[in-house]
């Protein structure tokens, strides 16, 4: 199986997230041209390139936002489009994939918190919804996140009354709640005021390090990927061009294509 | 009574006489957007140039044809106009009717085509220091005109489905011709559904060339 | 009708009555479009081809065809299939089905136009999709719904006209018939479009009221009262006019 060797090289702990052979085009225009890659339990994966490169779309794969056009995911040992029935491996539907991506988390770039609701309620009702908490549960568990990424004073707000750092903060409390396995970050910074990006990164570092989730994030904030990353993933045009340590990639790359992007990043 | 089952026979004895009422009704709808379609564009410069009174007067003319029925505005022009010494053919006196009518909703549609254009349009013409005749002729039009086309477009269909009404006024288009002929023979069956056929065949034909209008225009 | 007199007070009671009866056909068939609606905008998205197809059917059906058609299709040919109603239920009935299949597609228009972000959220966080229906896309949805439901409503208004022609006693009717009986000439229809204006006007005013609440409710701006007398305002600034 294609992976295998990146989990044998990286040792330890079983996959968590990993694509083998998957392709992705929108509207003839290959976006993914048949990537392999794993993301053990534990890992935090940083996900680096130009725009357009794929990235992002690695991210809706994996939490199955995006059906692939080929290939294999498999999320916590079980694949997410496909299953095994009498030993053969057959297509699966919709319903199985619910079940399936159930583990994984995911903070969007423009935030997409519910405009209806406080702050408190896009936390806490999602749990009751999905994991069945009681209401004092799901309150209690919804305050502790709020509190923890510093919005205590804030839980009774809609998102229109709060900035855009305060509401990627609700996202992350409200992704937490379920208690994923995997959390997908998508330039999560990019939609903020530059004076808003600090509090935001400083949630998710403090999160790096306290958790064993798997994260995946793909960002522009190199500094921030190589503090909290154990491994980064160079894409380019729909592939993989590099992948390794945050050391190697980010100060040493050894591909043209990541020492130019990176060139172009620290320049800008 | 008769009528219960459909009856082709009959169906196709009366064919042409509602296509010829359905030609009335299509003369009516073209001759009505020959006056609406200009007349709406006039109605709405004016409405937009803030000329003192002339305007806030266009603006409540606009909103008050829009605001009633075609049914009572038709009436009043017919039995109004001869009061003064207007006396025109019910036919002359229904298209003017459904053009003024179509005027208003189009004037209203001109107006939706310009509030579409971002307000950085205007503020970039105006930072460039453009000439007014190419700020409205080579940045205002161009943008406007494809957006309200197919609008216009669909305008005409409903106007071609609102010349039905002319039929009170004794104008033998689609739906008088219909109407009379089950009269006449006390068979509404086949009149009445043949006259909704036409309608819709004629409006589908027509959406749809609106809505290739729209493909031609977003694919630029 | 009694008495030649020809003045207001004589035909104003006589026209009051018929603005009940008009107001009340509007009401009525807006109360029988709005669930049309919602039920032909479910049918068109339903994943069953079945349904989607019926559904398109009927909205082409009442979409393609002439008001006044139906009208006299409900009039004169459902009664031939052992089907009458009184003119005032055809009246309803027609109006109700022609403006839902319209309004079908404000409502298909609405729900698609809440972002497709909210759409993902939804299933990033794994939501029951009943749950995300109810309770996070139609809250969202209904708010954008109601501007242009005050638009039907005011079409509405203006569409019951139409009831006249097969002998309901609204409005429209009352004012042919002071017409014919009493001789009064065509000005009677004058003072019926004013009558149609100011009910409009109402109508829409009460619309704008209930947009405020709304979007109170929904956590967004909150709209100036009005928006009909807001939008005086020329969209196109001075100086493009060389003023």
């Amino acid at each position: 199986m294609p992976g295998d060797d990146r989990i044998a090289a990286t040792g330890g702990r079983p996959p968590m997230v990993r694509m083998a052979g998957v392709s992705k085009a929108f509207d003839g225009r290959t976006v993914l041209d048949a990537v392999d890659f794993a993301v053990r339990a534990g890992e935090k994966v940083t996900l680096i390139g130009p725009s357009g490169s794929g990235k992002t779309t690695i991210l809706r794969l994996a939490i199955g936002l995006t059906k692939p056009d080929a290939g294999l995911i498999e999320i916590d040992g079980r694949y997410l489009w496909h299953e095994i029935r009498a030993g053969q491996l057959v297509d699966a539907g919709e319903r199985h994939a619910r079940g399936v991506r159930r583990v994984v988390g995911m903070v969007f770039q423009q935030f997409n918190l519910f405009p209806h609701m406080t702050a408190l309620q896009n936390v806490r009702d999602p749990t009751i919804q999905v994991l069945g908490l009681t209401r004092d549960e799901a309150e209690s568990r919804a305050v502790e996140l709020l509190t923890q990424v510093g919005l205590a004073d804030h839980m009774a707000k809609r998102p229109a009354q709060l900035s855009g750092g305060q509401q990627q903060r609700v996202a992350i409390a409200r992704a937490l709640a379920l208690r994923p396995k995997v959390m997908l970050f998508d330039e999560v910074t990019s939609a903020l005021d530059p004076e808003l990006v600090g509090e935001v990164l400083r949630v998710i570092r403090e999160l790096a390090h306290a958790t064993d989730m798997a994260m995946l994030l793909v960002t522009h904030e190199i500094s921030f990927a190589e503090d909290i990353a154990d491994r980064v993933l160079m894409f380019d045009a729909g592939r993989i061009v590099e992948d390794g340590p945050p050391a190697q990639v980010l100060k040493d790359p050894t591909h043209p294509r990541t020492r130019q992007f990176l060139r172009a990043i620290i320049e800008r | 009574m008769s009528g219960f089952s459909w009856d082709w026979a009959y169906a196709l004895s009366i064919l042409p006489e509602l296509l010829r009422g359905l030609m009335i009704t299509v003369q009516a709808t073209l001759l009505a957007t020959a006056i609406a379609l200009p007349l709406g564009l006039v109605l709405i410069l004016i409405r937009v140039a803030g000329i003192p009174v002339v305007s806030r007067a266009v603006w409540f003319l606009i909103e008050f044809l829009r605001g009633t029925p075609f049914l009572i505005q038709l009436y009043f022009i017919f039995y109004v106009m001869p009061n003064y010494g207007v006396t025109l053919s019910p036919f002359t006196t229904g298209v003017i009717a459904l053009g003024i009518y179509g005027a208003a909703r189009a004037a209203e549609l001109y107006r939706a085509g310009i509030e579409a254009l971002p307000p950085g349009q205007w503020e970039a013409c105006m930072v460039l220091g453009l000439p007014l005749p190419f700020v409205w002729r080579g940045v205002v039009m161009p943008q406007v005109v494809p957006v309200v086309t197919p609008m216009l477009g669909n305008l005409v269909i409903v106007m071609f489905k609102d010349s039905a009404v002319l039929s009170t006024i004794t104008v033998l288009e689609l739906v008088a011709t219909a109407k009379d002929i089950g009269v006449m023979t006390f068979r509404y069956l086949e009149p009445l559904t043949l006259a909704g056929l036409l309608f819709w065949i004629v409006s589908y034909a027509a959406a749809h060339g609106v809505r290739h209008l729209e493909a031609r225009h977003a694919g630029r | 009708m009694s008495g030649q007199s020809v003045s207001l007070h004589a035909y104003l009671p006589f026209l009051i009555d018929g603005v009940w009866v008009t107001l009340q056909i509007t009401f009525a068939a807006m109360a029988l479009a709005v669930p049309v609606a919602f039920l032909l905008a479910a049918g068109r998205m339903s994943s069953w081809r079945v349904v989607r197809l019926a559904a398109g059917f009927v909205i082409e059906l009442f979409r393609g065809t002439s008001a006044v058609v139906q009208l006299f299709w409900a009039f004169y040919v459902l009664p031939l299939f052992g089907i009458t109603l009184s003119p005032m239920a055809a009246g309803i009935l027609v109006l109700g089905l022609n403006e839902g299949s319209f309004f079908s597609e404000v409502v298909r228009a609405s729900l698609k136009s809440i972002v497709v972000g909210q759409r993902e959220a939804c299933v990033a966080l794994h939501l029951p999709r009943r749950y995300a229906f109810w309770r996070i896309i139609l809250p969202q949805a209904l708010p954008v719904m109601i501007p242009p439901f005050g638009n039907a409503l005011v079409l509405m208004l203006k569409f019951t006209a139409l009831v006249s022609l097969v002998t309901v006693q609204d409005l429209s009717f009352r004012a042919d018939q002071i017409r014919t009986a009493l001789g009064v000439s065509g000005e009677i229809y004058g003072v019926v479009l004013m009558i149609y204006f100011a009910l409009a006007l109402v109508l829409a005013g009460a619309v704008a009221l209930l947009e405020r609440q709304a979007a109170r409710w929904a956590g967004r701006p909150v709209p100036a009262l009005l928006p009909w007398l807001r939008a005086h305002a020329s969209p196109v600034p001075r100086w493009a006019l060389g003023r």
